[in-house]
């Protein structure tokens, strides 16, 4: 029942909206293509320039270069742990904050910007004096720091998916069948966080497999501190790499949002975004 | 009044588990136990005070010790304000405007754009932009400084490209190398982060207003004029206040840019860690950071005070 809804006001109310206006619907039509033309040109160009100019010939020589192998797998050791103990720590609390201290929402939002403005460079100084001996000499430090830095999208896609589900009603739902709390978060919350903990995922492994500033301050060779070292004697191939890196993201990225929309479609319900949840197809302008 | 619908309901609820927990639900928010609900929260902010703000106040304490006696000292942050460190501060301060105000605007069209893209490709459009935004918010270092030095280096594709046209750039006082281009690079990673940060300030936008305006015959300017834009404003600050910091925090891009030939204050405090340092003066580092926690203190205090005031119409 709940479902048919906004499905059913969807169909009656756009089409009748667009036969009732006419000037206004195409003016703003130009500025976005307009926009969104100087964007494409910019993020495009410089990749596009990058590719050309290192080619992809030697791209096979970086998986037989000393040191790839061992940064790369050190990298991907620091992601996990990064993740793991990012899921730990931010689900309970934004699950947590929403349903009981929606007020606390704001602060959340504030503590969790906190990262982007604090230079990771004036971090990992500090760091560096207080952490006690074993864990600095550690490669964990990094990971545990990396929780940090990966705050703010973690924090933001989780809180995106919290707020395109009504966690209130689905929690009292499962009380009221008699589900505990563990039992309601492992069964009826997660499941319907899926995409934002697995777009929270790909971010953290995506900051934790380029970072550069703490690991090479923390002296600790991990893969684009690797790349960097490496570069200097074939910039073309590292650029490559890093270039591939990116767009293998990208791509992961885009591949669960278009299965979570896919998914939400065949239940009924709308558009799948990630870090904000999609405007109503209702009243659009 | 709560007390009554409790009654109301069937008698006898309490031995059915799944009611009583039902009703613990609901009364659980009580103001008595104001206290207890913070405990959710303890793990998460304990993270943050041990990884987060005891390497920053540990900072700010050795930026006035003598790094031999640990005694306390001002000469430090005394030799942090002069010379060629004020110098980076001034340029990291203009750099991190330049690199905030301009992705700022540029972010919020493009956020704007794709939110309110309707028909068909809409969504497609919306999950193309706000992925991209993810990845590249992320990106950074040598590898961005290369797709840069590849496309406006100064015999590069696309200063190539230009110059074909008549249009000698770096003639024209353009350089990769300097300030400018600098900022130029930084809003690579810029306009995808305010894209995904303002996301939400937009959401809070609703139709209706729009639809009330135009109702009572409010023209496009108009709307934003005295709805739309007074609403959005103190989201759209702080989130400019984000980019500066962002901007003032990035250190990986400007050093394989400029390898150090503009004096930024992150690439300086790079080189206290790096040890290059002159005796004595090993805690002049710390002393600069020191000056750049002033500073995003300052801009954080201007976050939360737009923070509040968008609050009153964004949920």
């Amino acid at each position: 029942m709940a479902t048919l809804t906004p499905a059913a006001a969807g169909q009656v109310i756009s089409p009748d909206n667009s036969k009732k206006r006419r000037g206004p619907q195409d003016r703003p039509a130009i500025w976005r293509w307009v926009i969104l033309l100087i964007a494409g040109v910019y993020f495009v160009v410089p990749l596009y320039a990058a590719l050309r100019f290192a080619g992809l010939s030697g791209f096979k020589d970086v998986f037989t270069t000393p040191g790839f192998g061992s940064s790369l797998w050190l990298s991907i050791r620091l992601a996990a742990v990064t993740w793991i103990v990012s899921m730990l720590l931010m689900i309970p609390t934004t699950v947590y904050v929403h349903l009981r201290m929606p007020g606390l929402r704001r602060l959340l939002e504030g503590v969790t910007i906190l990262p982007i403005v604090i230079p990771p460079v004036v971090l990992i100084i500090g760091v560096l004096q207080v952490m006690p001996l074993a864990l600095r000499a550690s490669v964990w430090l990094l990971a545990l720091e990396y929780v940090i830095l990966a705050m703010p999208f973690a924090y933001r896609a989780l809180d995106a998916g919290l707020r395109a589900i009504d966690v209130k009603t689905l929690t009292e739902a499962a009380g009221s069948l008699g589900a505990g709390w563990l039992s309601t978060m492992w069964r009826v919350i997660l499941p319907n966080m899926r995409t934002a903990v697995t777009a929270a995922t790909i971010l953290i492994v995506a900051l934790v497999l380029g970072e550069f500033t703490m690991a090479s301050l923390d002296l600790k060779q991990t893969f684009p501190v690797w790349i960097v070292l490496f570069d200097q004697e074939n910039a073309q191939i590292s650029v490559a790499a890093s270039i591939f890196a990116l767009f293998v993201t990208w791509v992961f990225l885009m591949l669960i949002t278009v299965i979570a929309t896919r998914q939400s479609r065949r239940t009924g319900g709308g558009e799948v975004t990630l870090f904000t949840v999609a405007p109503q197809q209702t009243i659009g302008n | 009044m709560a007390d009554m619908t409790d009654v109301v309901t069937t008698p006898g609820s309490d031995t059915d588990p799944g009611v009583r927990r039902f009703l613990s639900l609901r009364n659980a928010p009580k103001p008595v136990r104001s206290l207890a609900r913070y405990a959710g929260i303890i793990p998460f902010l304990a993270y943050i005070a041990i990884f987060l703000i005891v390497p920053v106040v540990a900072i700010v304490i050795g930026a006035f010790q003598n790094p031999q006696t640990n005694a306390f000292t001002w000469s430090n942050v005394n030799t942090a304000v002069h010379g060629s460190y004020l110098h980076g501060f001034q340029q990291s301060v203009i750099l991190s405007l330049i690199a905030s105000v301009i992705p700022g605007v540029f972010g919020l069209l493009i956020a704007y754009a794709i939110f309110t893209a309707r028909g068909r490709g809409a969504a497609s459009l919306r999950r193309v932009v706000i992925t991209a935004s993810g990845v590249f918010a992320n990106f950074g270092g040598v590898p961005l400084a290369f797709l840069f030095i590849a496309s406006l280096g100064s015999s590069a594709l696309v200063t190539g490209w230009l110059s074909d046209l008549g249009l000698n750039i770096y003639n024209l006082g353009f350089s990769l190398y300097d300030l400018s281009g600098v900022a130029l690079v930084y809003m690579y990673f810029q306009i995808p982060l305010m894209v995904l940060i303002i996301l939400p300030a937009l959401e809070g936008l609703r139709p209706a207003w729009r639809e009330a305006a135009e109702n009572m015959g409010a023209r496009s300017w108009q709307y934003w004029r005295y709805v739309g834009g007074p609403v959005l404003l103190p989201s759209f600050m702080s989130c400019l206040i984000v980019l500066f910091g962002s901007a003032l925090a990035a250190y990986a891009t400007a050093e394989a840019l400029t390898t150090g030939t503009i004096p930024l204050t992150s690439i300086q405090i790079g080189t206290f860690l790096n040890g290059n340092v002159l005796a004595g003066q090993e805690n002049v580092g710390k002393a600069l950071s020191l000056g750049m926690v002033v500073i995003i203190a300052i801009l954080m205090v201007f976050y939360v005070l737009f923070q509040r005031r968008a609050a009153k119409w964004l949920r």
